[in-house]
């Protein structure tokens, strides 16, 4: 692969983060408003406030950078870097097209993983250098919720790549049978559950709740930092649809892939990602212990219980293919 | 664990409740594009029809908030036929409601003896200064172009004073007659 190539590849996901994470939250405006009886942003941009997320990001630029005297400022000037990079980095490993990821891995599902789990950082970090008392109490909360849900994640993931005989996400698409929706139908609500909480959505936001705890490990922040801390929810939104999409939806494939593969990518992250929404209107806040109790004592054994199954099937099939 | 039974069915009512008002129209009326479309009852802001006004004073003294400042004087009318008594006449001078102090309660238009005081549902009077939500009576006047109509009376009821009152006959001039000497009057 040529420097030029490994640059234009750079550009296209740079501008793929920058431009996804705006439509996922704009039509999470949009959505959240019908489904409250609102209309939304109507007046950014004249056509049904389309301008809004770009007004937002205007807004956020010229604000004050503010550090609190007591910050550990090197750590609270790195903390939005550390919450929103690896999201970039695990939107790379995606297949988007047939045979085209931005960085197609032999362990792309491994990768996406390890890379998501750095983000948790980003939070704690924040938490910590932020010299707050309830901060501090948000990114402990914060980091408890994501180890917790860590381990769903990762097992639901590894029954997928157990049932494709890799690991590498081009390959679990390649693998992917539409009847396998049925076979791992317990990892993929399990998956869909512990994305949720791995990006500390509602029901699972009580660690950032501005209800609960002003807005936990993220409240020191303002003006651009701020816009990051929610840049890298929304990316992790869009990397978390893509990723579901990708192991249990079959990803690029469907009618005409050939041509229209990144177009069924496109189409199924953004299903996954309204459900995502839909989710975040209609359900109430778990408690912490709640929401603790529900990852180690539901989620845990459902998923362990989901990779017996697709053992159990891998060796019946003789082989995975 | 039976409370566990009703989660899920819960959850489900939720997404559904969700998705069905994302499907309906949105009564939203997006003010200032839209005029807002209130019920004539409205009560924006109280209007004076200064003829009808007698300086009785009642309205400012039942103001709980005393926002209304009412200044007038009595003039003399020389009598009509000479012997006769001299009228007194109330003129008013300055009739002022302060609505930095207004709460909107209505007892001075419900208590005005002679119907110089109309709700209006005109609301759009923000001002920068607080001294100049104190509305003058010129101004007071002015909101009356935008009094509504008087509701419609009941299909049963009598027809209102204001239509009899024109359809009545004209009455005859007044003659006076002296009762015949030592009859009981």
């Amino acid at each position: 692969m040529s420097t030029l190539e490994v640059i234009l590849r750079a550009a296209g996901l740079l501008a793929a983060f920058l431009l996804l994470p705006l439509l996922v939250g704009q039509t999470e405006h949009k959505v959240m408003a019908h489904m409250q009886g609102r209309l939304g942003p109507m007046y950014a941009g004249g056509f049904h406030g389309w301008a809004q997320l770009v007004a937002d990001g205007a807004k956020f630029v010229q604000k004050e950078d503010i550090v609190p005297a007591a910050a550990d400022k090197r750590l609270f000037r790195l903390a939005p870097a550390l919450a929103l990079i690896p999201y970039l980095v695990a939107l790379a490993a995606i297949p988007v097209h047939p045979g085209f990821a931005v960085a197609d891995l032999p362990g792309g599902a491994l990768f996406v993983l390890a890379a998501t789990s750095v983000g948790i950082l980003g939070t704690l970090v924040a938490g910590w250098a932020s010299a707050n008392k309830y901060a501090l109490i948000g990114a402990m909360r914060s980091a408890a919720q994501l180890i917790a849900y860590e381990l769903p994640l990762a097992l639901a993931a590894a029954s997928v790549t157990l049932a494709a005989g890799t690991l590498s996400l081009g390959g679990i698409i390649e693998a992917w049978e539409p009847w396998w929706l049925m076979w791992q139908l317990p990892g993929a609500l399990v998956f869909l559950v512990a994305a949720v909480a791995e990006l500390q959505r509602p029901p699972f936001d009580m660690p950032i709740a501005d209800a609960e705890i002003v807005f936990g490990p993220y409240t020191e922040y303002t003006g651009l930092r701020f816009a990051f801390f929610l840049l890298a929810e929304y990316g992790g939104i869009v990397v978390m649809s893509l990723l579901f999409s990708t192991l249990y939806l079959g990803g690029w494939r469907g009618p005409f892939d050939d041509l229209a593969g990144w177009a069924w990518t496109l189409l199924k992250g953004f299903v996954i990602a309204l459900l995502l929404i839909w989710i975040r209107v209609s359900w109430p806040r778990l408690r912490e212990d709640q929401l603790q109790r529900f990852a180690w004592l539901t989620l845990i054994p459902l998923a362990l219980l989901q990779l017996v199954i697709t053992a159990v099937g891998v060796v019946l099939m003789g082989g995975a293919s | 664990m039976s409370e566990h039974k009703g989660v899920v069915p819960g959850l489900l009512k939720g997404l559904a409740t969700t998705a069905r008002t994302m499907t309906r129209h949105t009564s939203t009326q997006e003010y200032p594009d839209v005029r807002p479309d209130l019920p004539s009852r409205s009560r924006g802001v109280i209007a004076l029809l200064a003829e009808n006004c007698t300086s009785c004073m009642l309205c400012a003294r039942e103001c709980p908030d005393w926002c209304i400042y009412i200044d007038a004087h009595k003039e003399t009318i020389p009598a009509a036929t000479p012997g006769g008594r001299d009228r007194q006449r109330n003129v008013l001078d300055r009739f002022a409601i302060d609505y930095s102090l207004c709460m909107y309660c209505g007892i001075c238009v419900e208590v005005c003896p002679f119907d110089a005081l109309f709700w209006s549902p005109q609301f759009e009077y923000a001002e920068l200064d607080i001294r100049d939500l104190l509305h003058e009576k010129d101004r007071l006047g002015g909101w009356m172009d935008s009094v509504p109509a008087p509701a419609a009376l009941d299909s049963g009821a009598a027809d209102p004073a204001e239509v009899t009152a024109q359809r009545a006959p004209a009455r005859p001039a007044r003659v006076i007659r002296r009762p015949p000497a030592g009859a009981p009057e």
